[in-house]
């Protein structure tokens, strides 16, 4: 009795999630096997020979470019990660705790309208913003501050890392939100009762608390960033590519698919690493249940 | 319990005075005025309905709620710039408000860090303070893994390891099942005996207000009602809302036939006529629906036919409804007597029984003669 209509609910079960699953089997899995498959075989002209070599991983590994790229990359996007978190956080801090209930999603509304224009755009302004005759240059010389249009402020990691900070704050301030508001705020009074200032109850107590938003903030940013490949080419004039940059590279414009695919994988390999470390060194936060 | 608690409780200094505490929320006026001292050692508690104000005062007390005129002290010191963190005073919060990032022994000491003593004496003292509630054991445990009973022994250790000169306690029972409720009152009450620290308790429940206090101040819309012991409070309630709300009182219309040195002589219909003193007697009647006579179920019995009663008066009435306790019988009774004007039916008055074994529970509708004492009623006027 008991096993029939648990196998009626695990029929449903399955007919409910079986549309999503094969759509995810088809645009997920399948490119995944593909580029996993071609980094192993070897790059004929204007083709694929389907002979089995290390030879693309070796490439990865060895070459000194790749290794500076991937390197840089990683770099930029621990820093446009930092910075993402370390302001989304007082933004996400002042939505929970000092907006009042009612105007809270007026708040996330507004946080949001950013991505009412494509990614795509929102980088196109960054560059008129920060360009030789953009916002900012031409309302510094209008006004006389400068002689010379500034150049240090276009086509450089800095310019890089304010645009996908900009472009990734949503992505952070939500899960950073949405801990703190899970946070009883009993709690908070506790920590002042037992006799610690605000200061050290946010240090004992809310944060803490609001740790697996920060780390999903922190997954959420550094994941994406470290594989974007429109700003580093839009922003960064295409003089500091990122590892993205470089796959695009050797995917279409030397059309070698197995050594695209070899630096695919290993940037994934290289990802999921970092994130399972950063994950490890913060388990004691996400054990907590509220 | 004993007389000499009492009278120790009474000589005993203030610990925390309010004096014209007024507290708004915007237009909302939540405490009107509360004049109120209670004394070191003692367990205090505020009664009251949901929205009377017992929780603000609470709040105000542990520096959580500022107020907007009158003045609290906490041991004869203002209190008006000294902020939560800085109060001689700890809570046991609602919701226990346990931190669930920590581990038991972690929570209790949370209290602790800026206490000059080395690591193991403080490992000495949450050993101590949980082992005082009942968790000796229990330290290492991680919050979520704790009954609701166990969370609140653990708020109370974390509070009382910094040993405090009040402790708030913000409705801590409500959220136990009604053994673990009745367990924790005694334990609560053992313990403050224990401790010796002035305990001011927030409550809803008139029962485990009456059990756990010394003293009681009962609170309606911002105001303090009544504040008296429990007997007092019980036996004469200064209003009848009062009297409606801690426990059940019968209220009958009176008049006031003659007044000669503070004794009152009134007529009853259903009971006759009555000689009160003064001490049965509460002026203070905002009700104000004429003199009324007040008196608790369990001041009236039924008297079995073949006996003779020790009470003084006697009335006959009939039984209008039989409700079945198992330890308790409560009967509506209709007394000879009570009838309207225009032969309308008595309104019922309940009294209340204690089932003892081989008696009978008498049946709706018998006619019983009922047995009750001038000494157990109260004179609202």
């Amino acid at each position: 009795m008991a096993k029939a209509s648990w196998d009626k609910e695990a029929r449903q079960g399955l007919t409910l999630i079986s549309p999503p699953f094969i759509y995810a089997l088809l645009v997920l899995a399948a490119p995944i096997l593909t580029i996993l498959t071609y980094s192993f075989l070897t790059d004929g002209y204007l083709t694929v020979v389907r002979d089995f070599t290390w030879d693309n991983y070796i490439y990865a590994w060895t070459d000194p470019i790749v290794r500076m790229v991937m390197l840089r990359s990683l770099a930029v996007s621990a820093l446009v990660t930092l910075v993402t978190v370390a302001l989304a956080f007082p933004v996400a801090y002042y939505v929970s705790f000092m907006v009042r209930p009612e105007r809270k999603s007026m708040w996330l509304f507004l946080i949001t309208i950013p991505f009412w224009t494509s990614y795509l755009i929102r980088v196109f302004l960054w560059k008129v913003i920060l360009g030789y005759n953009g916002v900012i240059n031409s309302s510094l010389t209008g006004l006389g501050i400068i002689d010379e249009p500034l150049t240090f402020i276009l086509y450089n990691v800095n310019s890089i890392v304010l645009t996908l900070a900009h472009a990734y704050a949503p992505f952070a301030i939500l899960p950073i939100f949405i801990a703190l508001e899970k946070i009883d705020r009993s709690l908070l009074e506790a920590g002042r009762d037992l006799g610690e200032s605000k200061a050290m109850t946010f240090w004992r107590v809310t944060l803490p608390l609001a740790m697996p938003g920060v780390i999903a903030a922190t997954m959420i940013v550094f994941i994406p960033t470290i594989g974007d490949y429109v700003t580093p080419e839009l922003i960064g004039g295409g003089k500091i590519p990122m590892i993205a940059n470089l796959i695009q590279v050797q995917m279409l414009a030397l059309d070698d698919r197995p050594k695209g695919s070899a630096l695919a994988v290993s940037a994934m390999l290289i990802v999921a690493v970092v994130c399972l470390i950063f994950l490890f060194l913060n388990r004691r936060f996400l054990k907590v249940r509220q | 319990m004993s007389d000499n608690r009492y009278d120790r409780l009474e000589a005993a200094k203030p610990m925390i005075e309010c004096r014209e505490v007024h507290k708004y929320y915007g237009d909302y006026h939540a405490l009107r005025g509360i004049d109120l001292t209670i004394r070191a050692g003692e367990f205090f508690s505020l009664l009251g309905p949901s929205g009377c104000g017992k929780t603000t005062l609470l709040r105000t007390i542990a520096g959580f709620e500022d107020i907007d005129s009158g003045v609290v002290l906490i041991d004869g010191k203002h209190m008006e710039d000294v902020p939560a963190n800085k109060r001689p005073t700890n809570m046991v919060f609602q919701s226990y408000a346990i931190f669930p990032h920590l581990t038991v022994a972690e929570n209790v000491a949370f209290g602790l860090r800026r206490d000059p003593r080395t690591k193991a004496e403080k490992a000495q003292l949450v050993e101590e303070a949980l082992a005082m509630v009942g968790l000796k054991g229990y330290g290492a445990r991680a919050a979520h893994a704790l009954s609701g009973g166990q969370r609140q022994r653990v708020a109370l250790a974390r509070a009382l390891i910094l040993k405090p000169k009040v402790l708030l306690l913000d409705e801590p029972l409500s959220a136990l099942d009604r053994k673990m409720r009745e367990q924790m009152q005694v334990e609560l009450i053992k313990l403050q005996r224990q401790v010796g620290i002035t305990f001011v308790l927030v409550t809803h429940d008139q029962e485990e207000a009456l059990v756990m206090s010394d003293r009681i101040a009962v609170m309606f819309e911002g105001q303090i009602a009544q504040l008296d012991g429990p007997e007092a409070l019980y036996a004469r309630p200064a209003t009848r809302r009062v009297a409606n709300f801690i426990g059940v009182m019968n209220f009958l219309p009176a008049n006031v036939v003659s007044e000669t040195d503070g004794v009152v002589t009134v007529e009853v219909p259903g009971l006759g006529m009555v000689e009160l003193p003064e001490k049965q007697i509460s002026r203070a009647n905002p009700d104000d629906d004429g003199p009324t006579i007040g008196f608790r179920p369990e001041t009236m019995t039924i008297v079995p036919a073949n006996q003779t009663h020790t009470q003084p008066r006697e009335t006959n009435a009939t039984i209008d409804e039989v409700v079945y306790y198992g330890d308790m019988t409560y009967y509506d009774l209709r007394l000879e007597g009570a009838e309207g004007p225009n032969g309308q039916k008595a309104r019922p008055v309940r009294i209340s029984m204690r089932n003892v074994f081989g008696r009978d529970v008498p049946e709706v509708g018998t006619r019983v003669r009922v047995a009750w004492s001038p000494g157990s009623l109260v004179l609202f006027r």
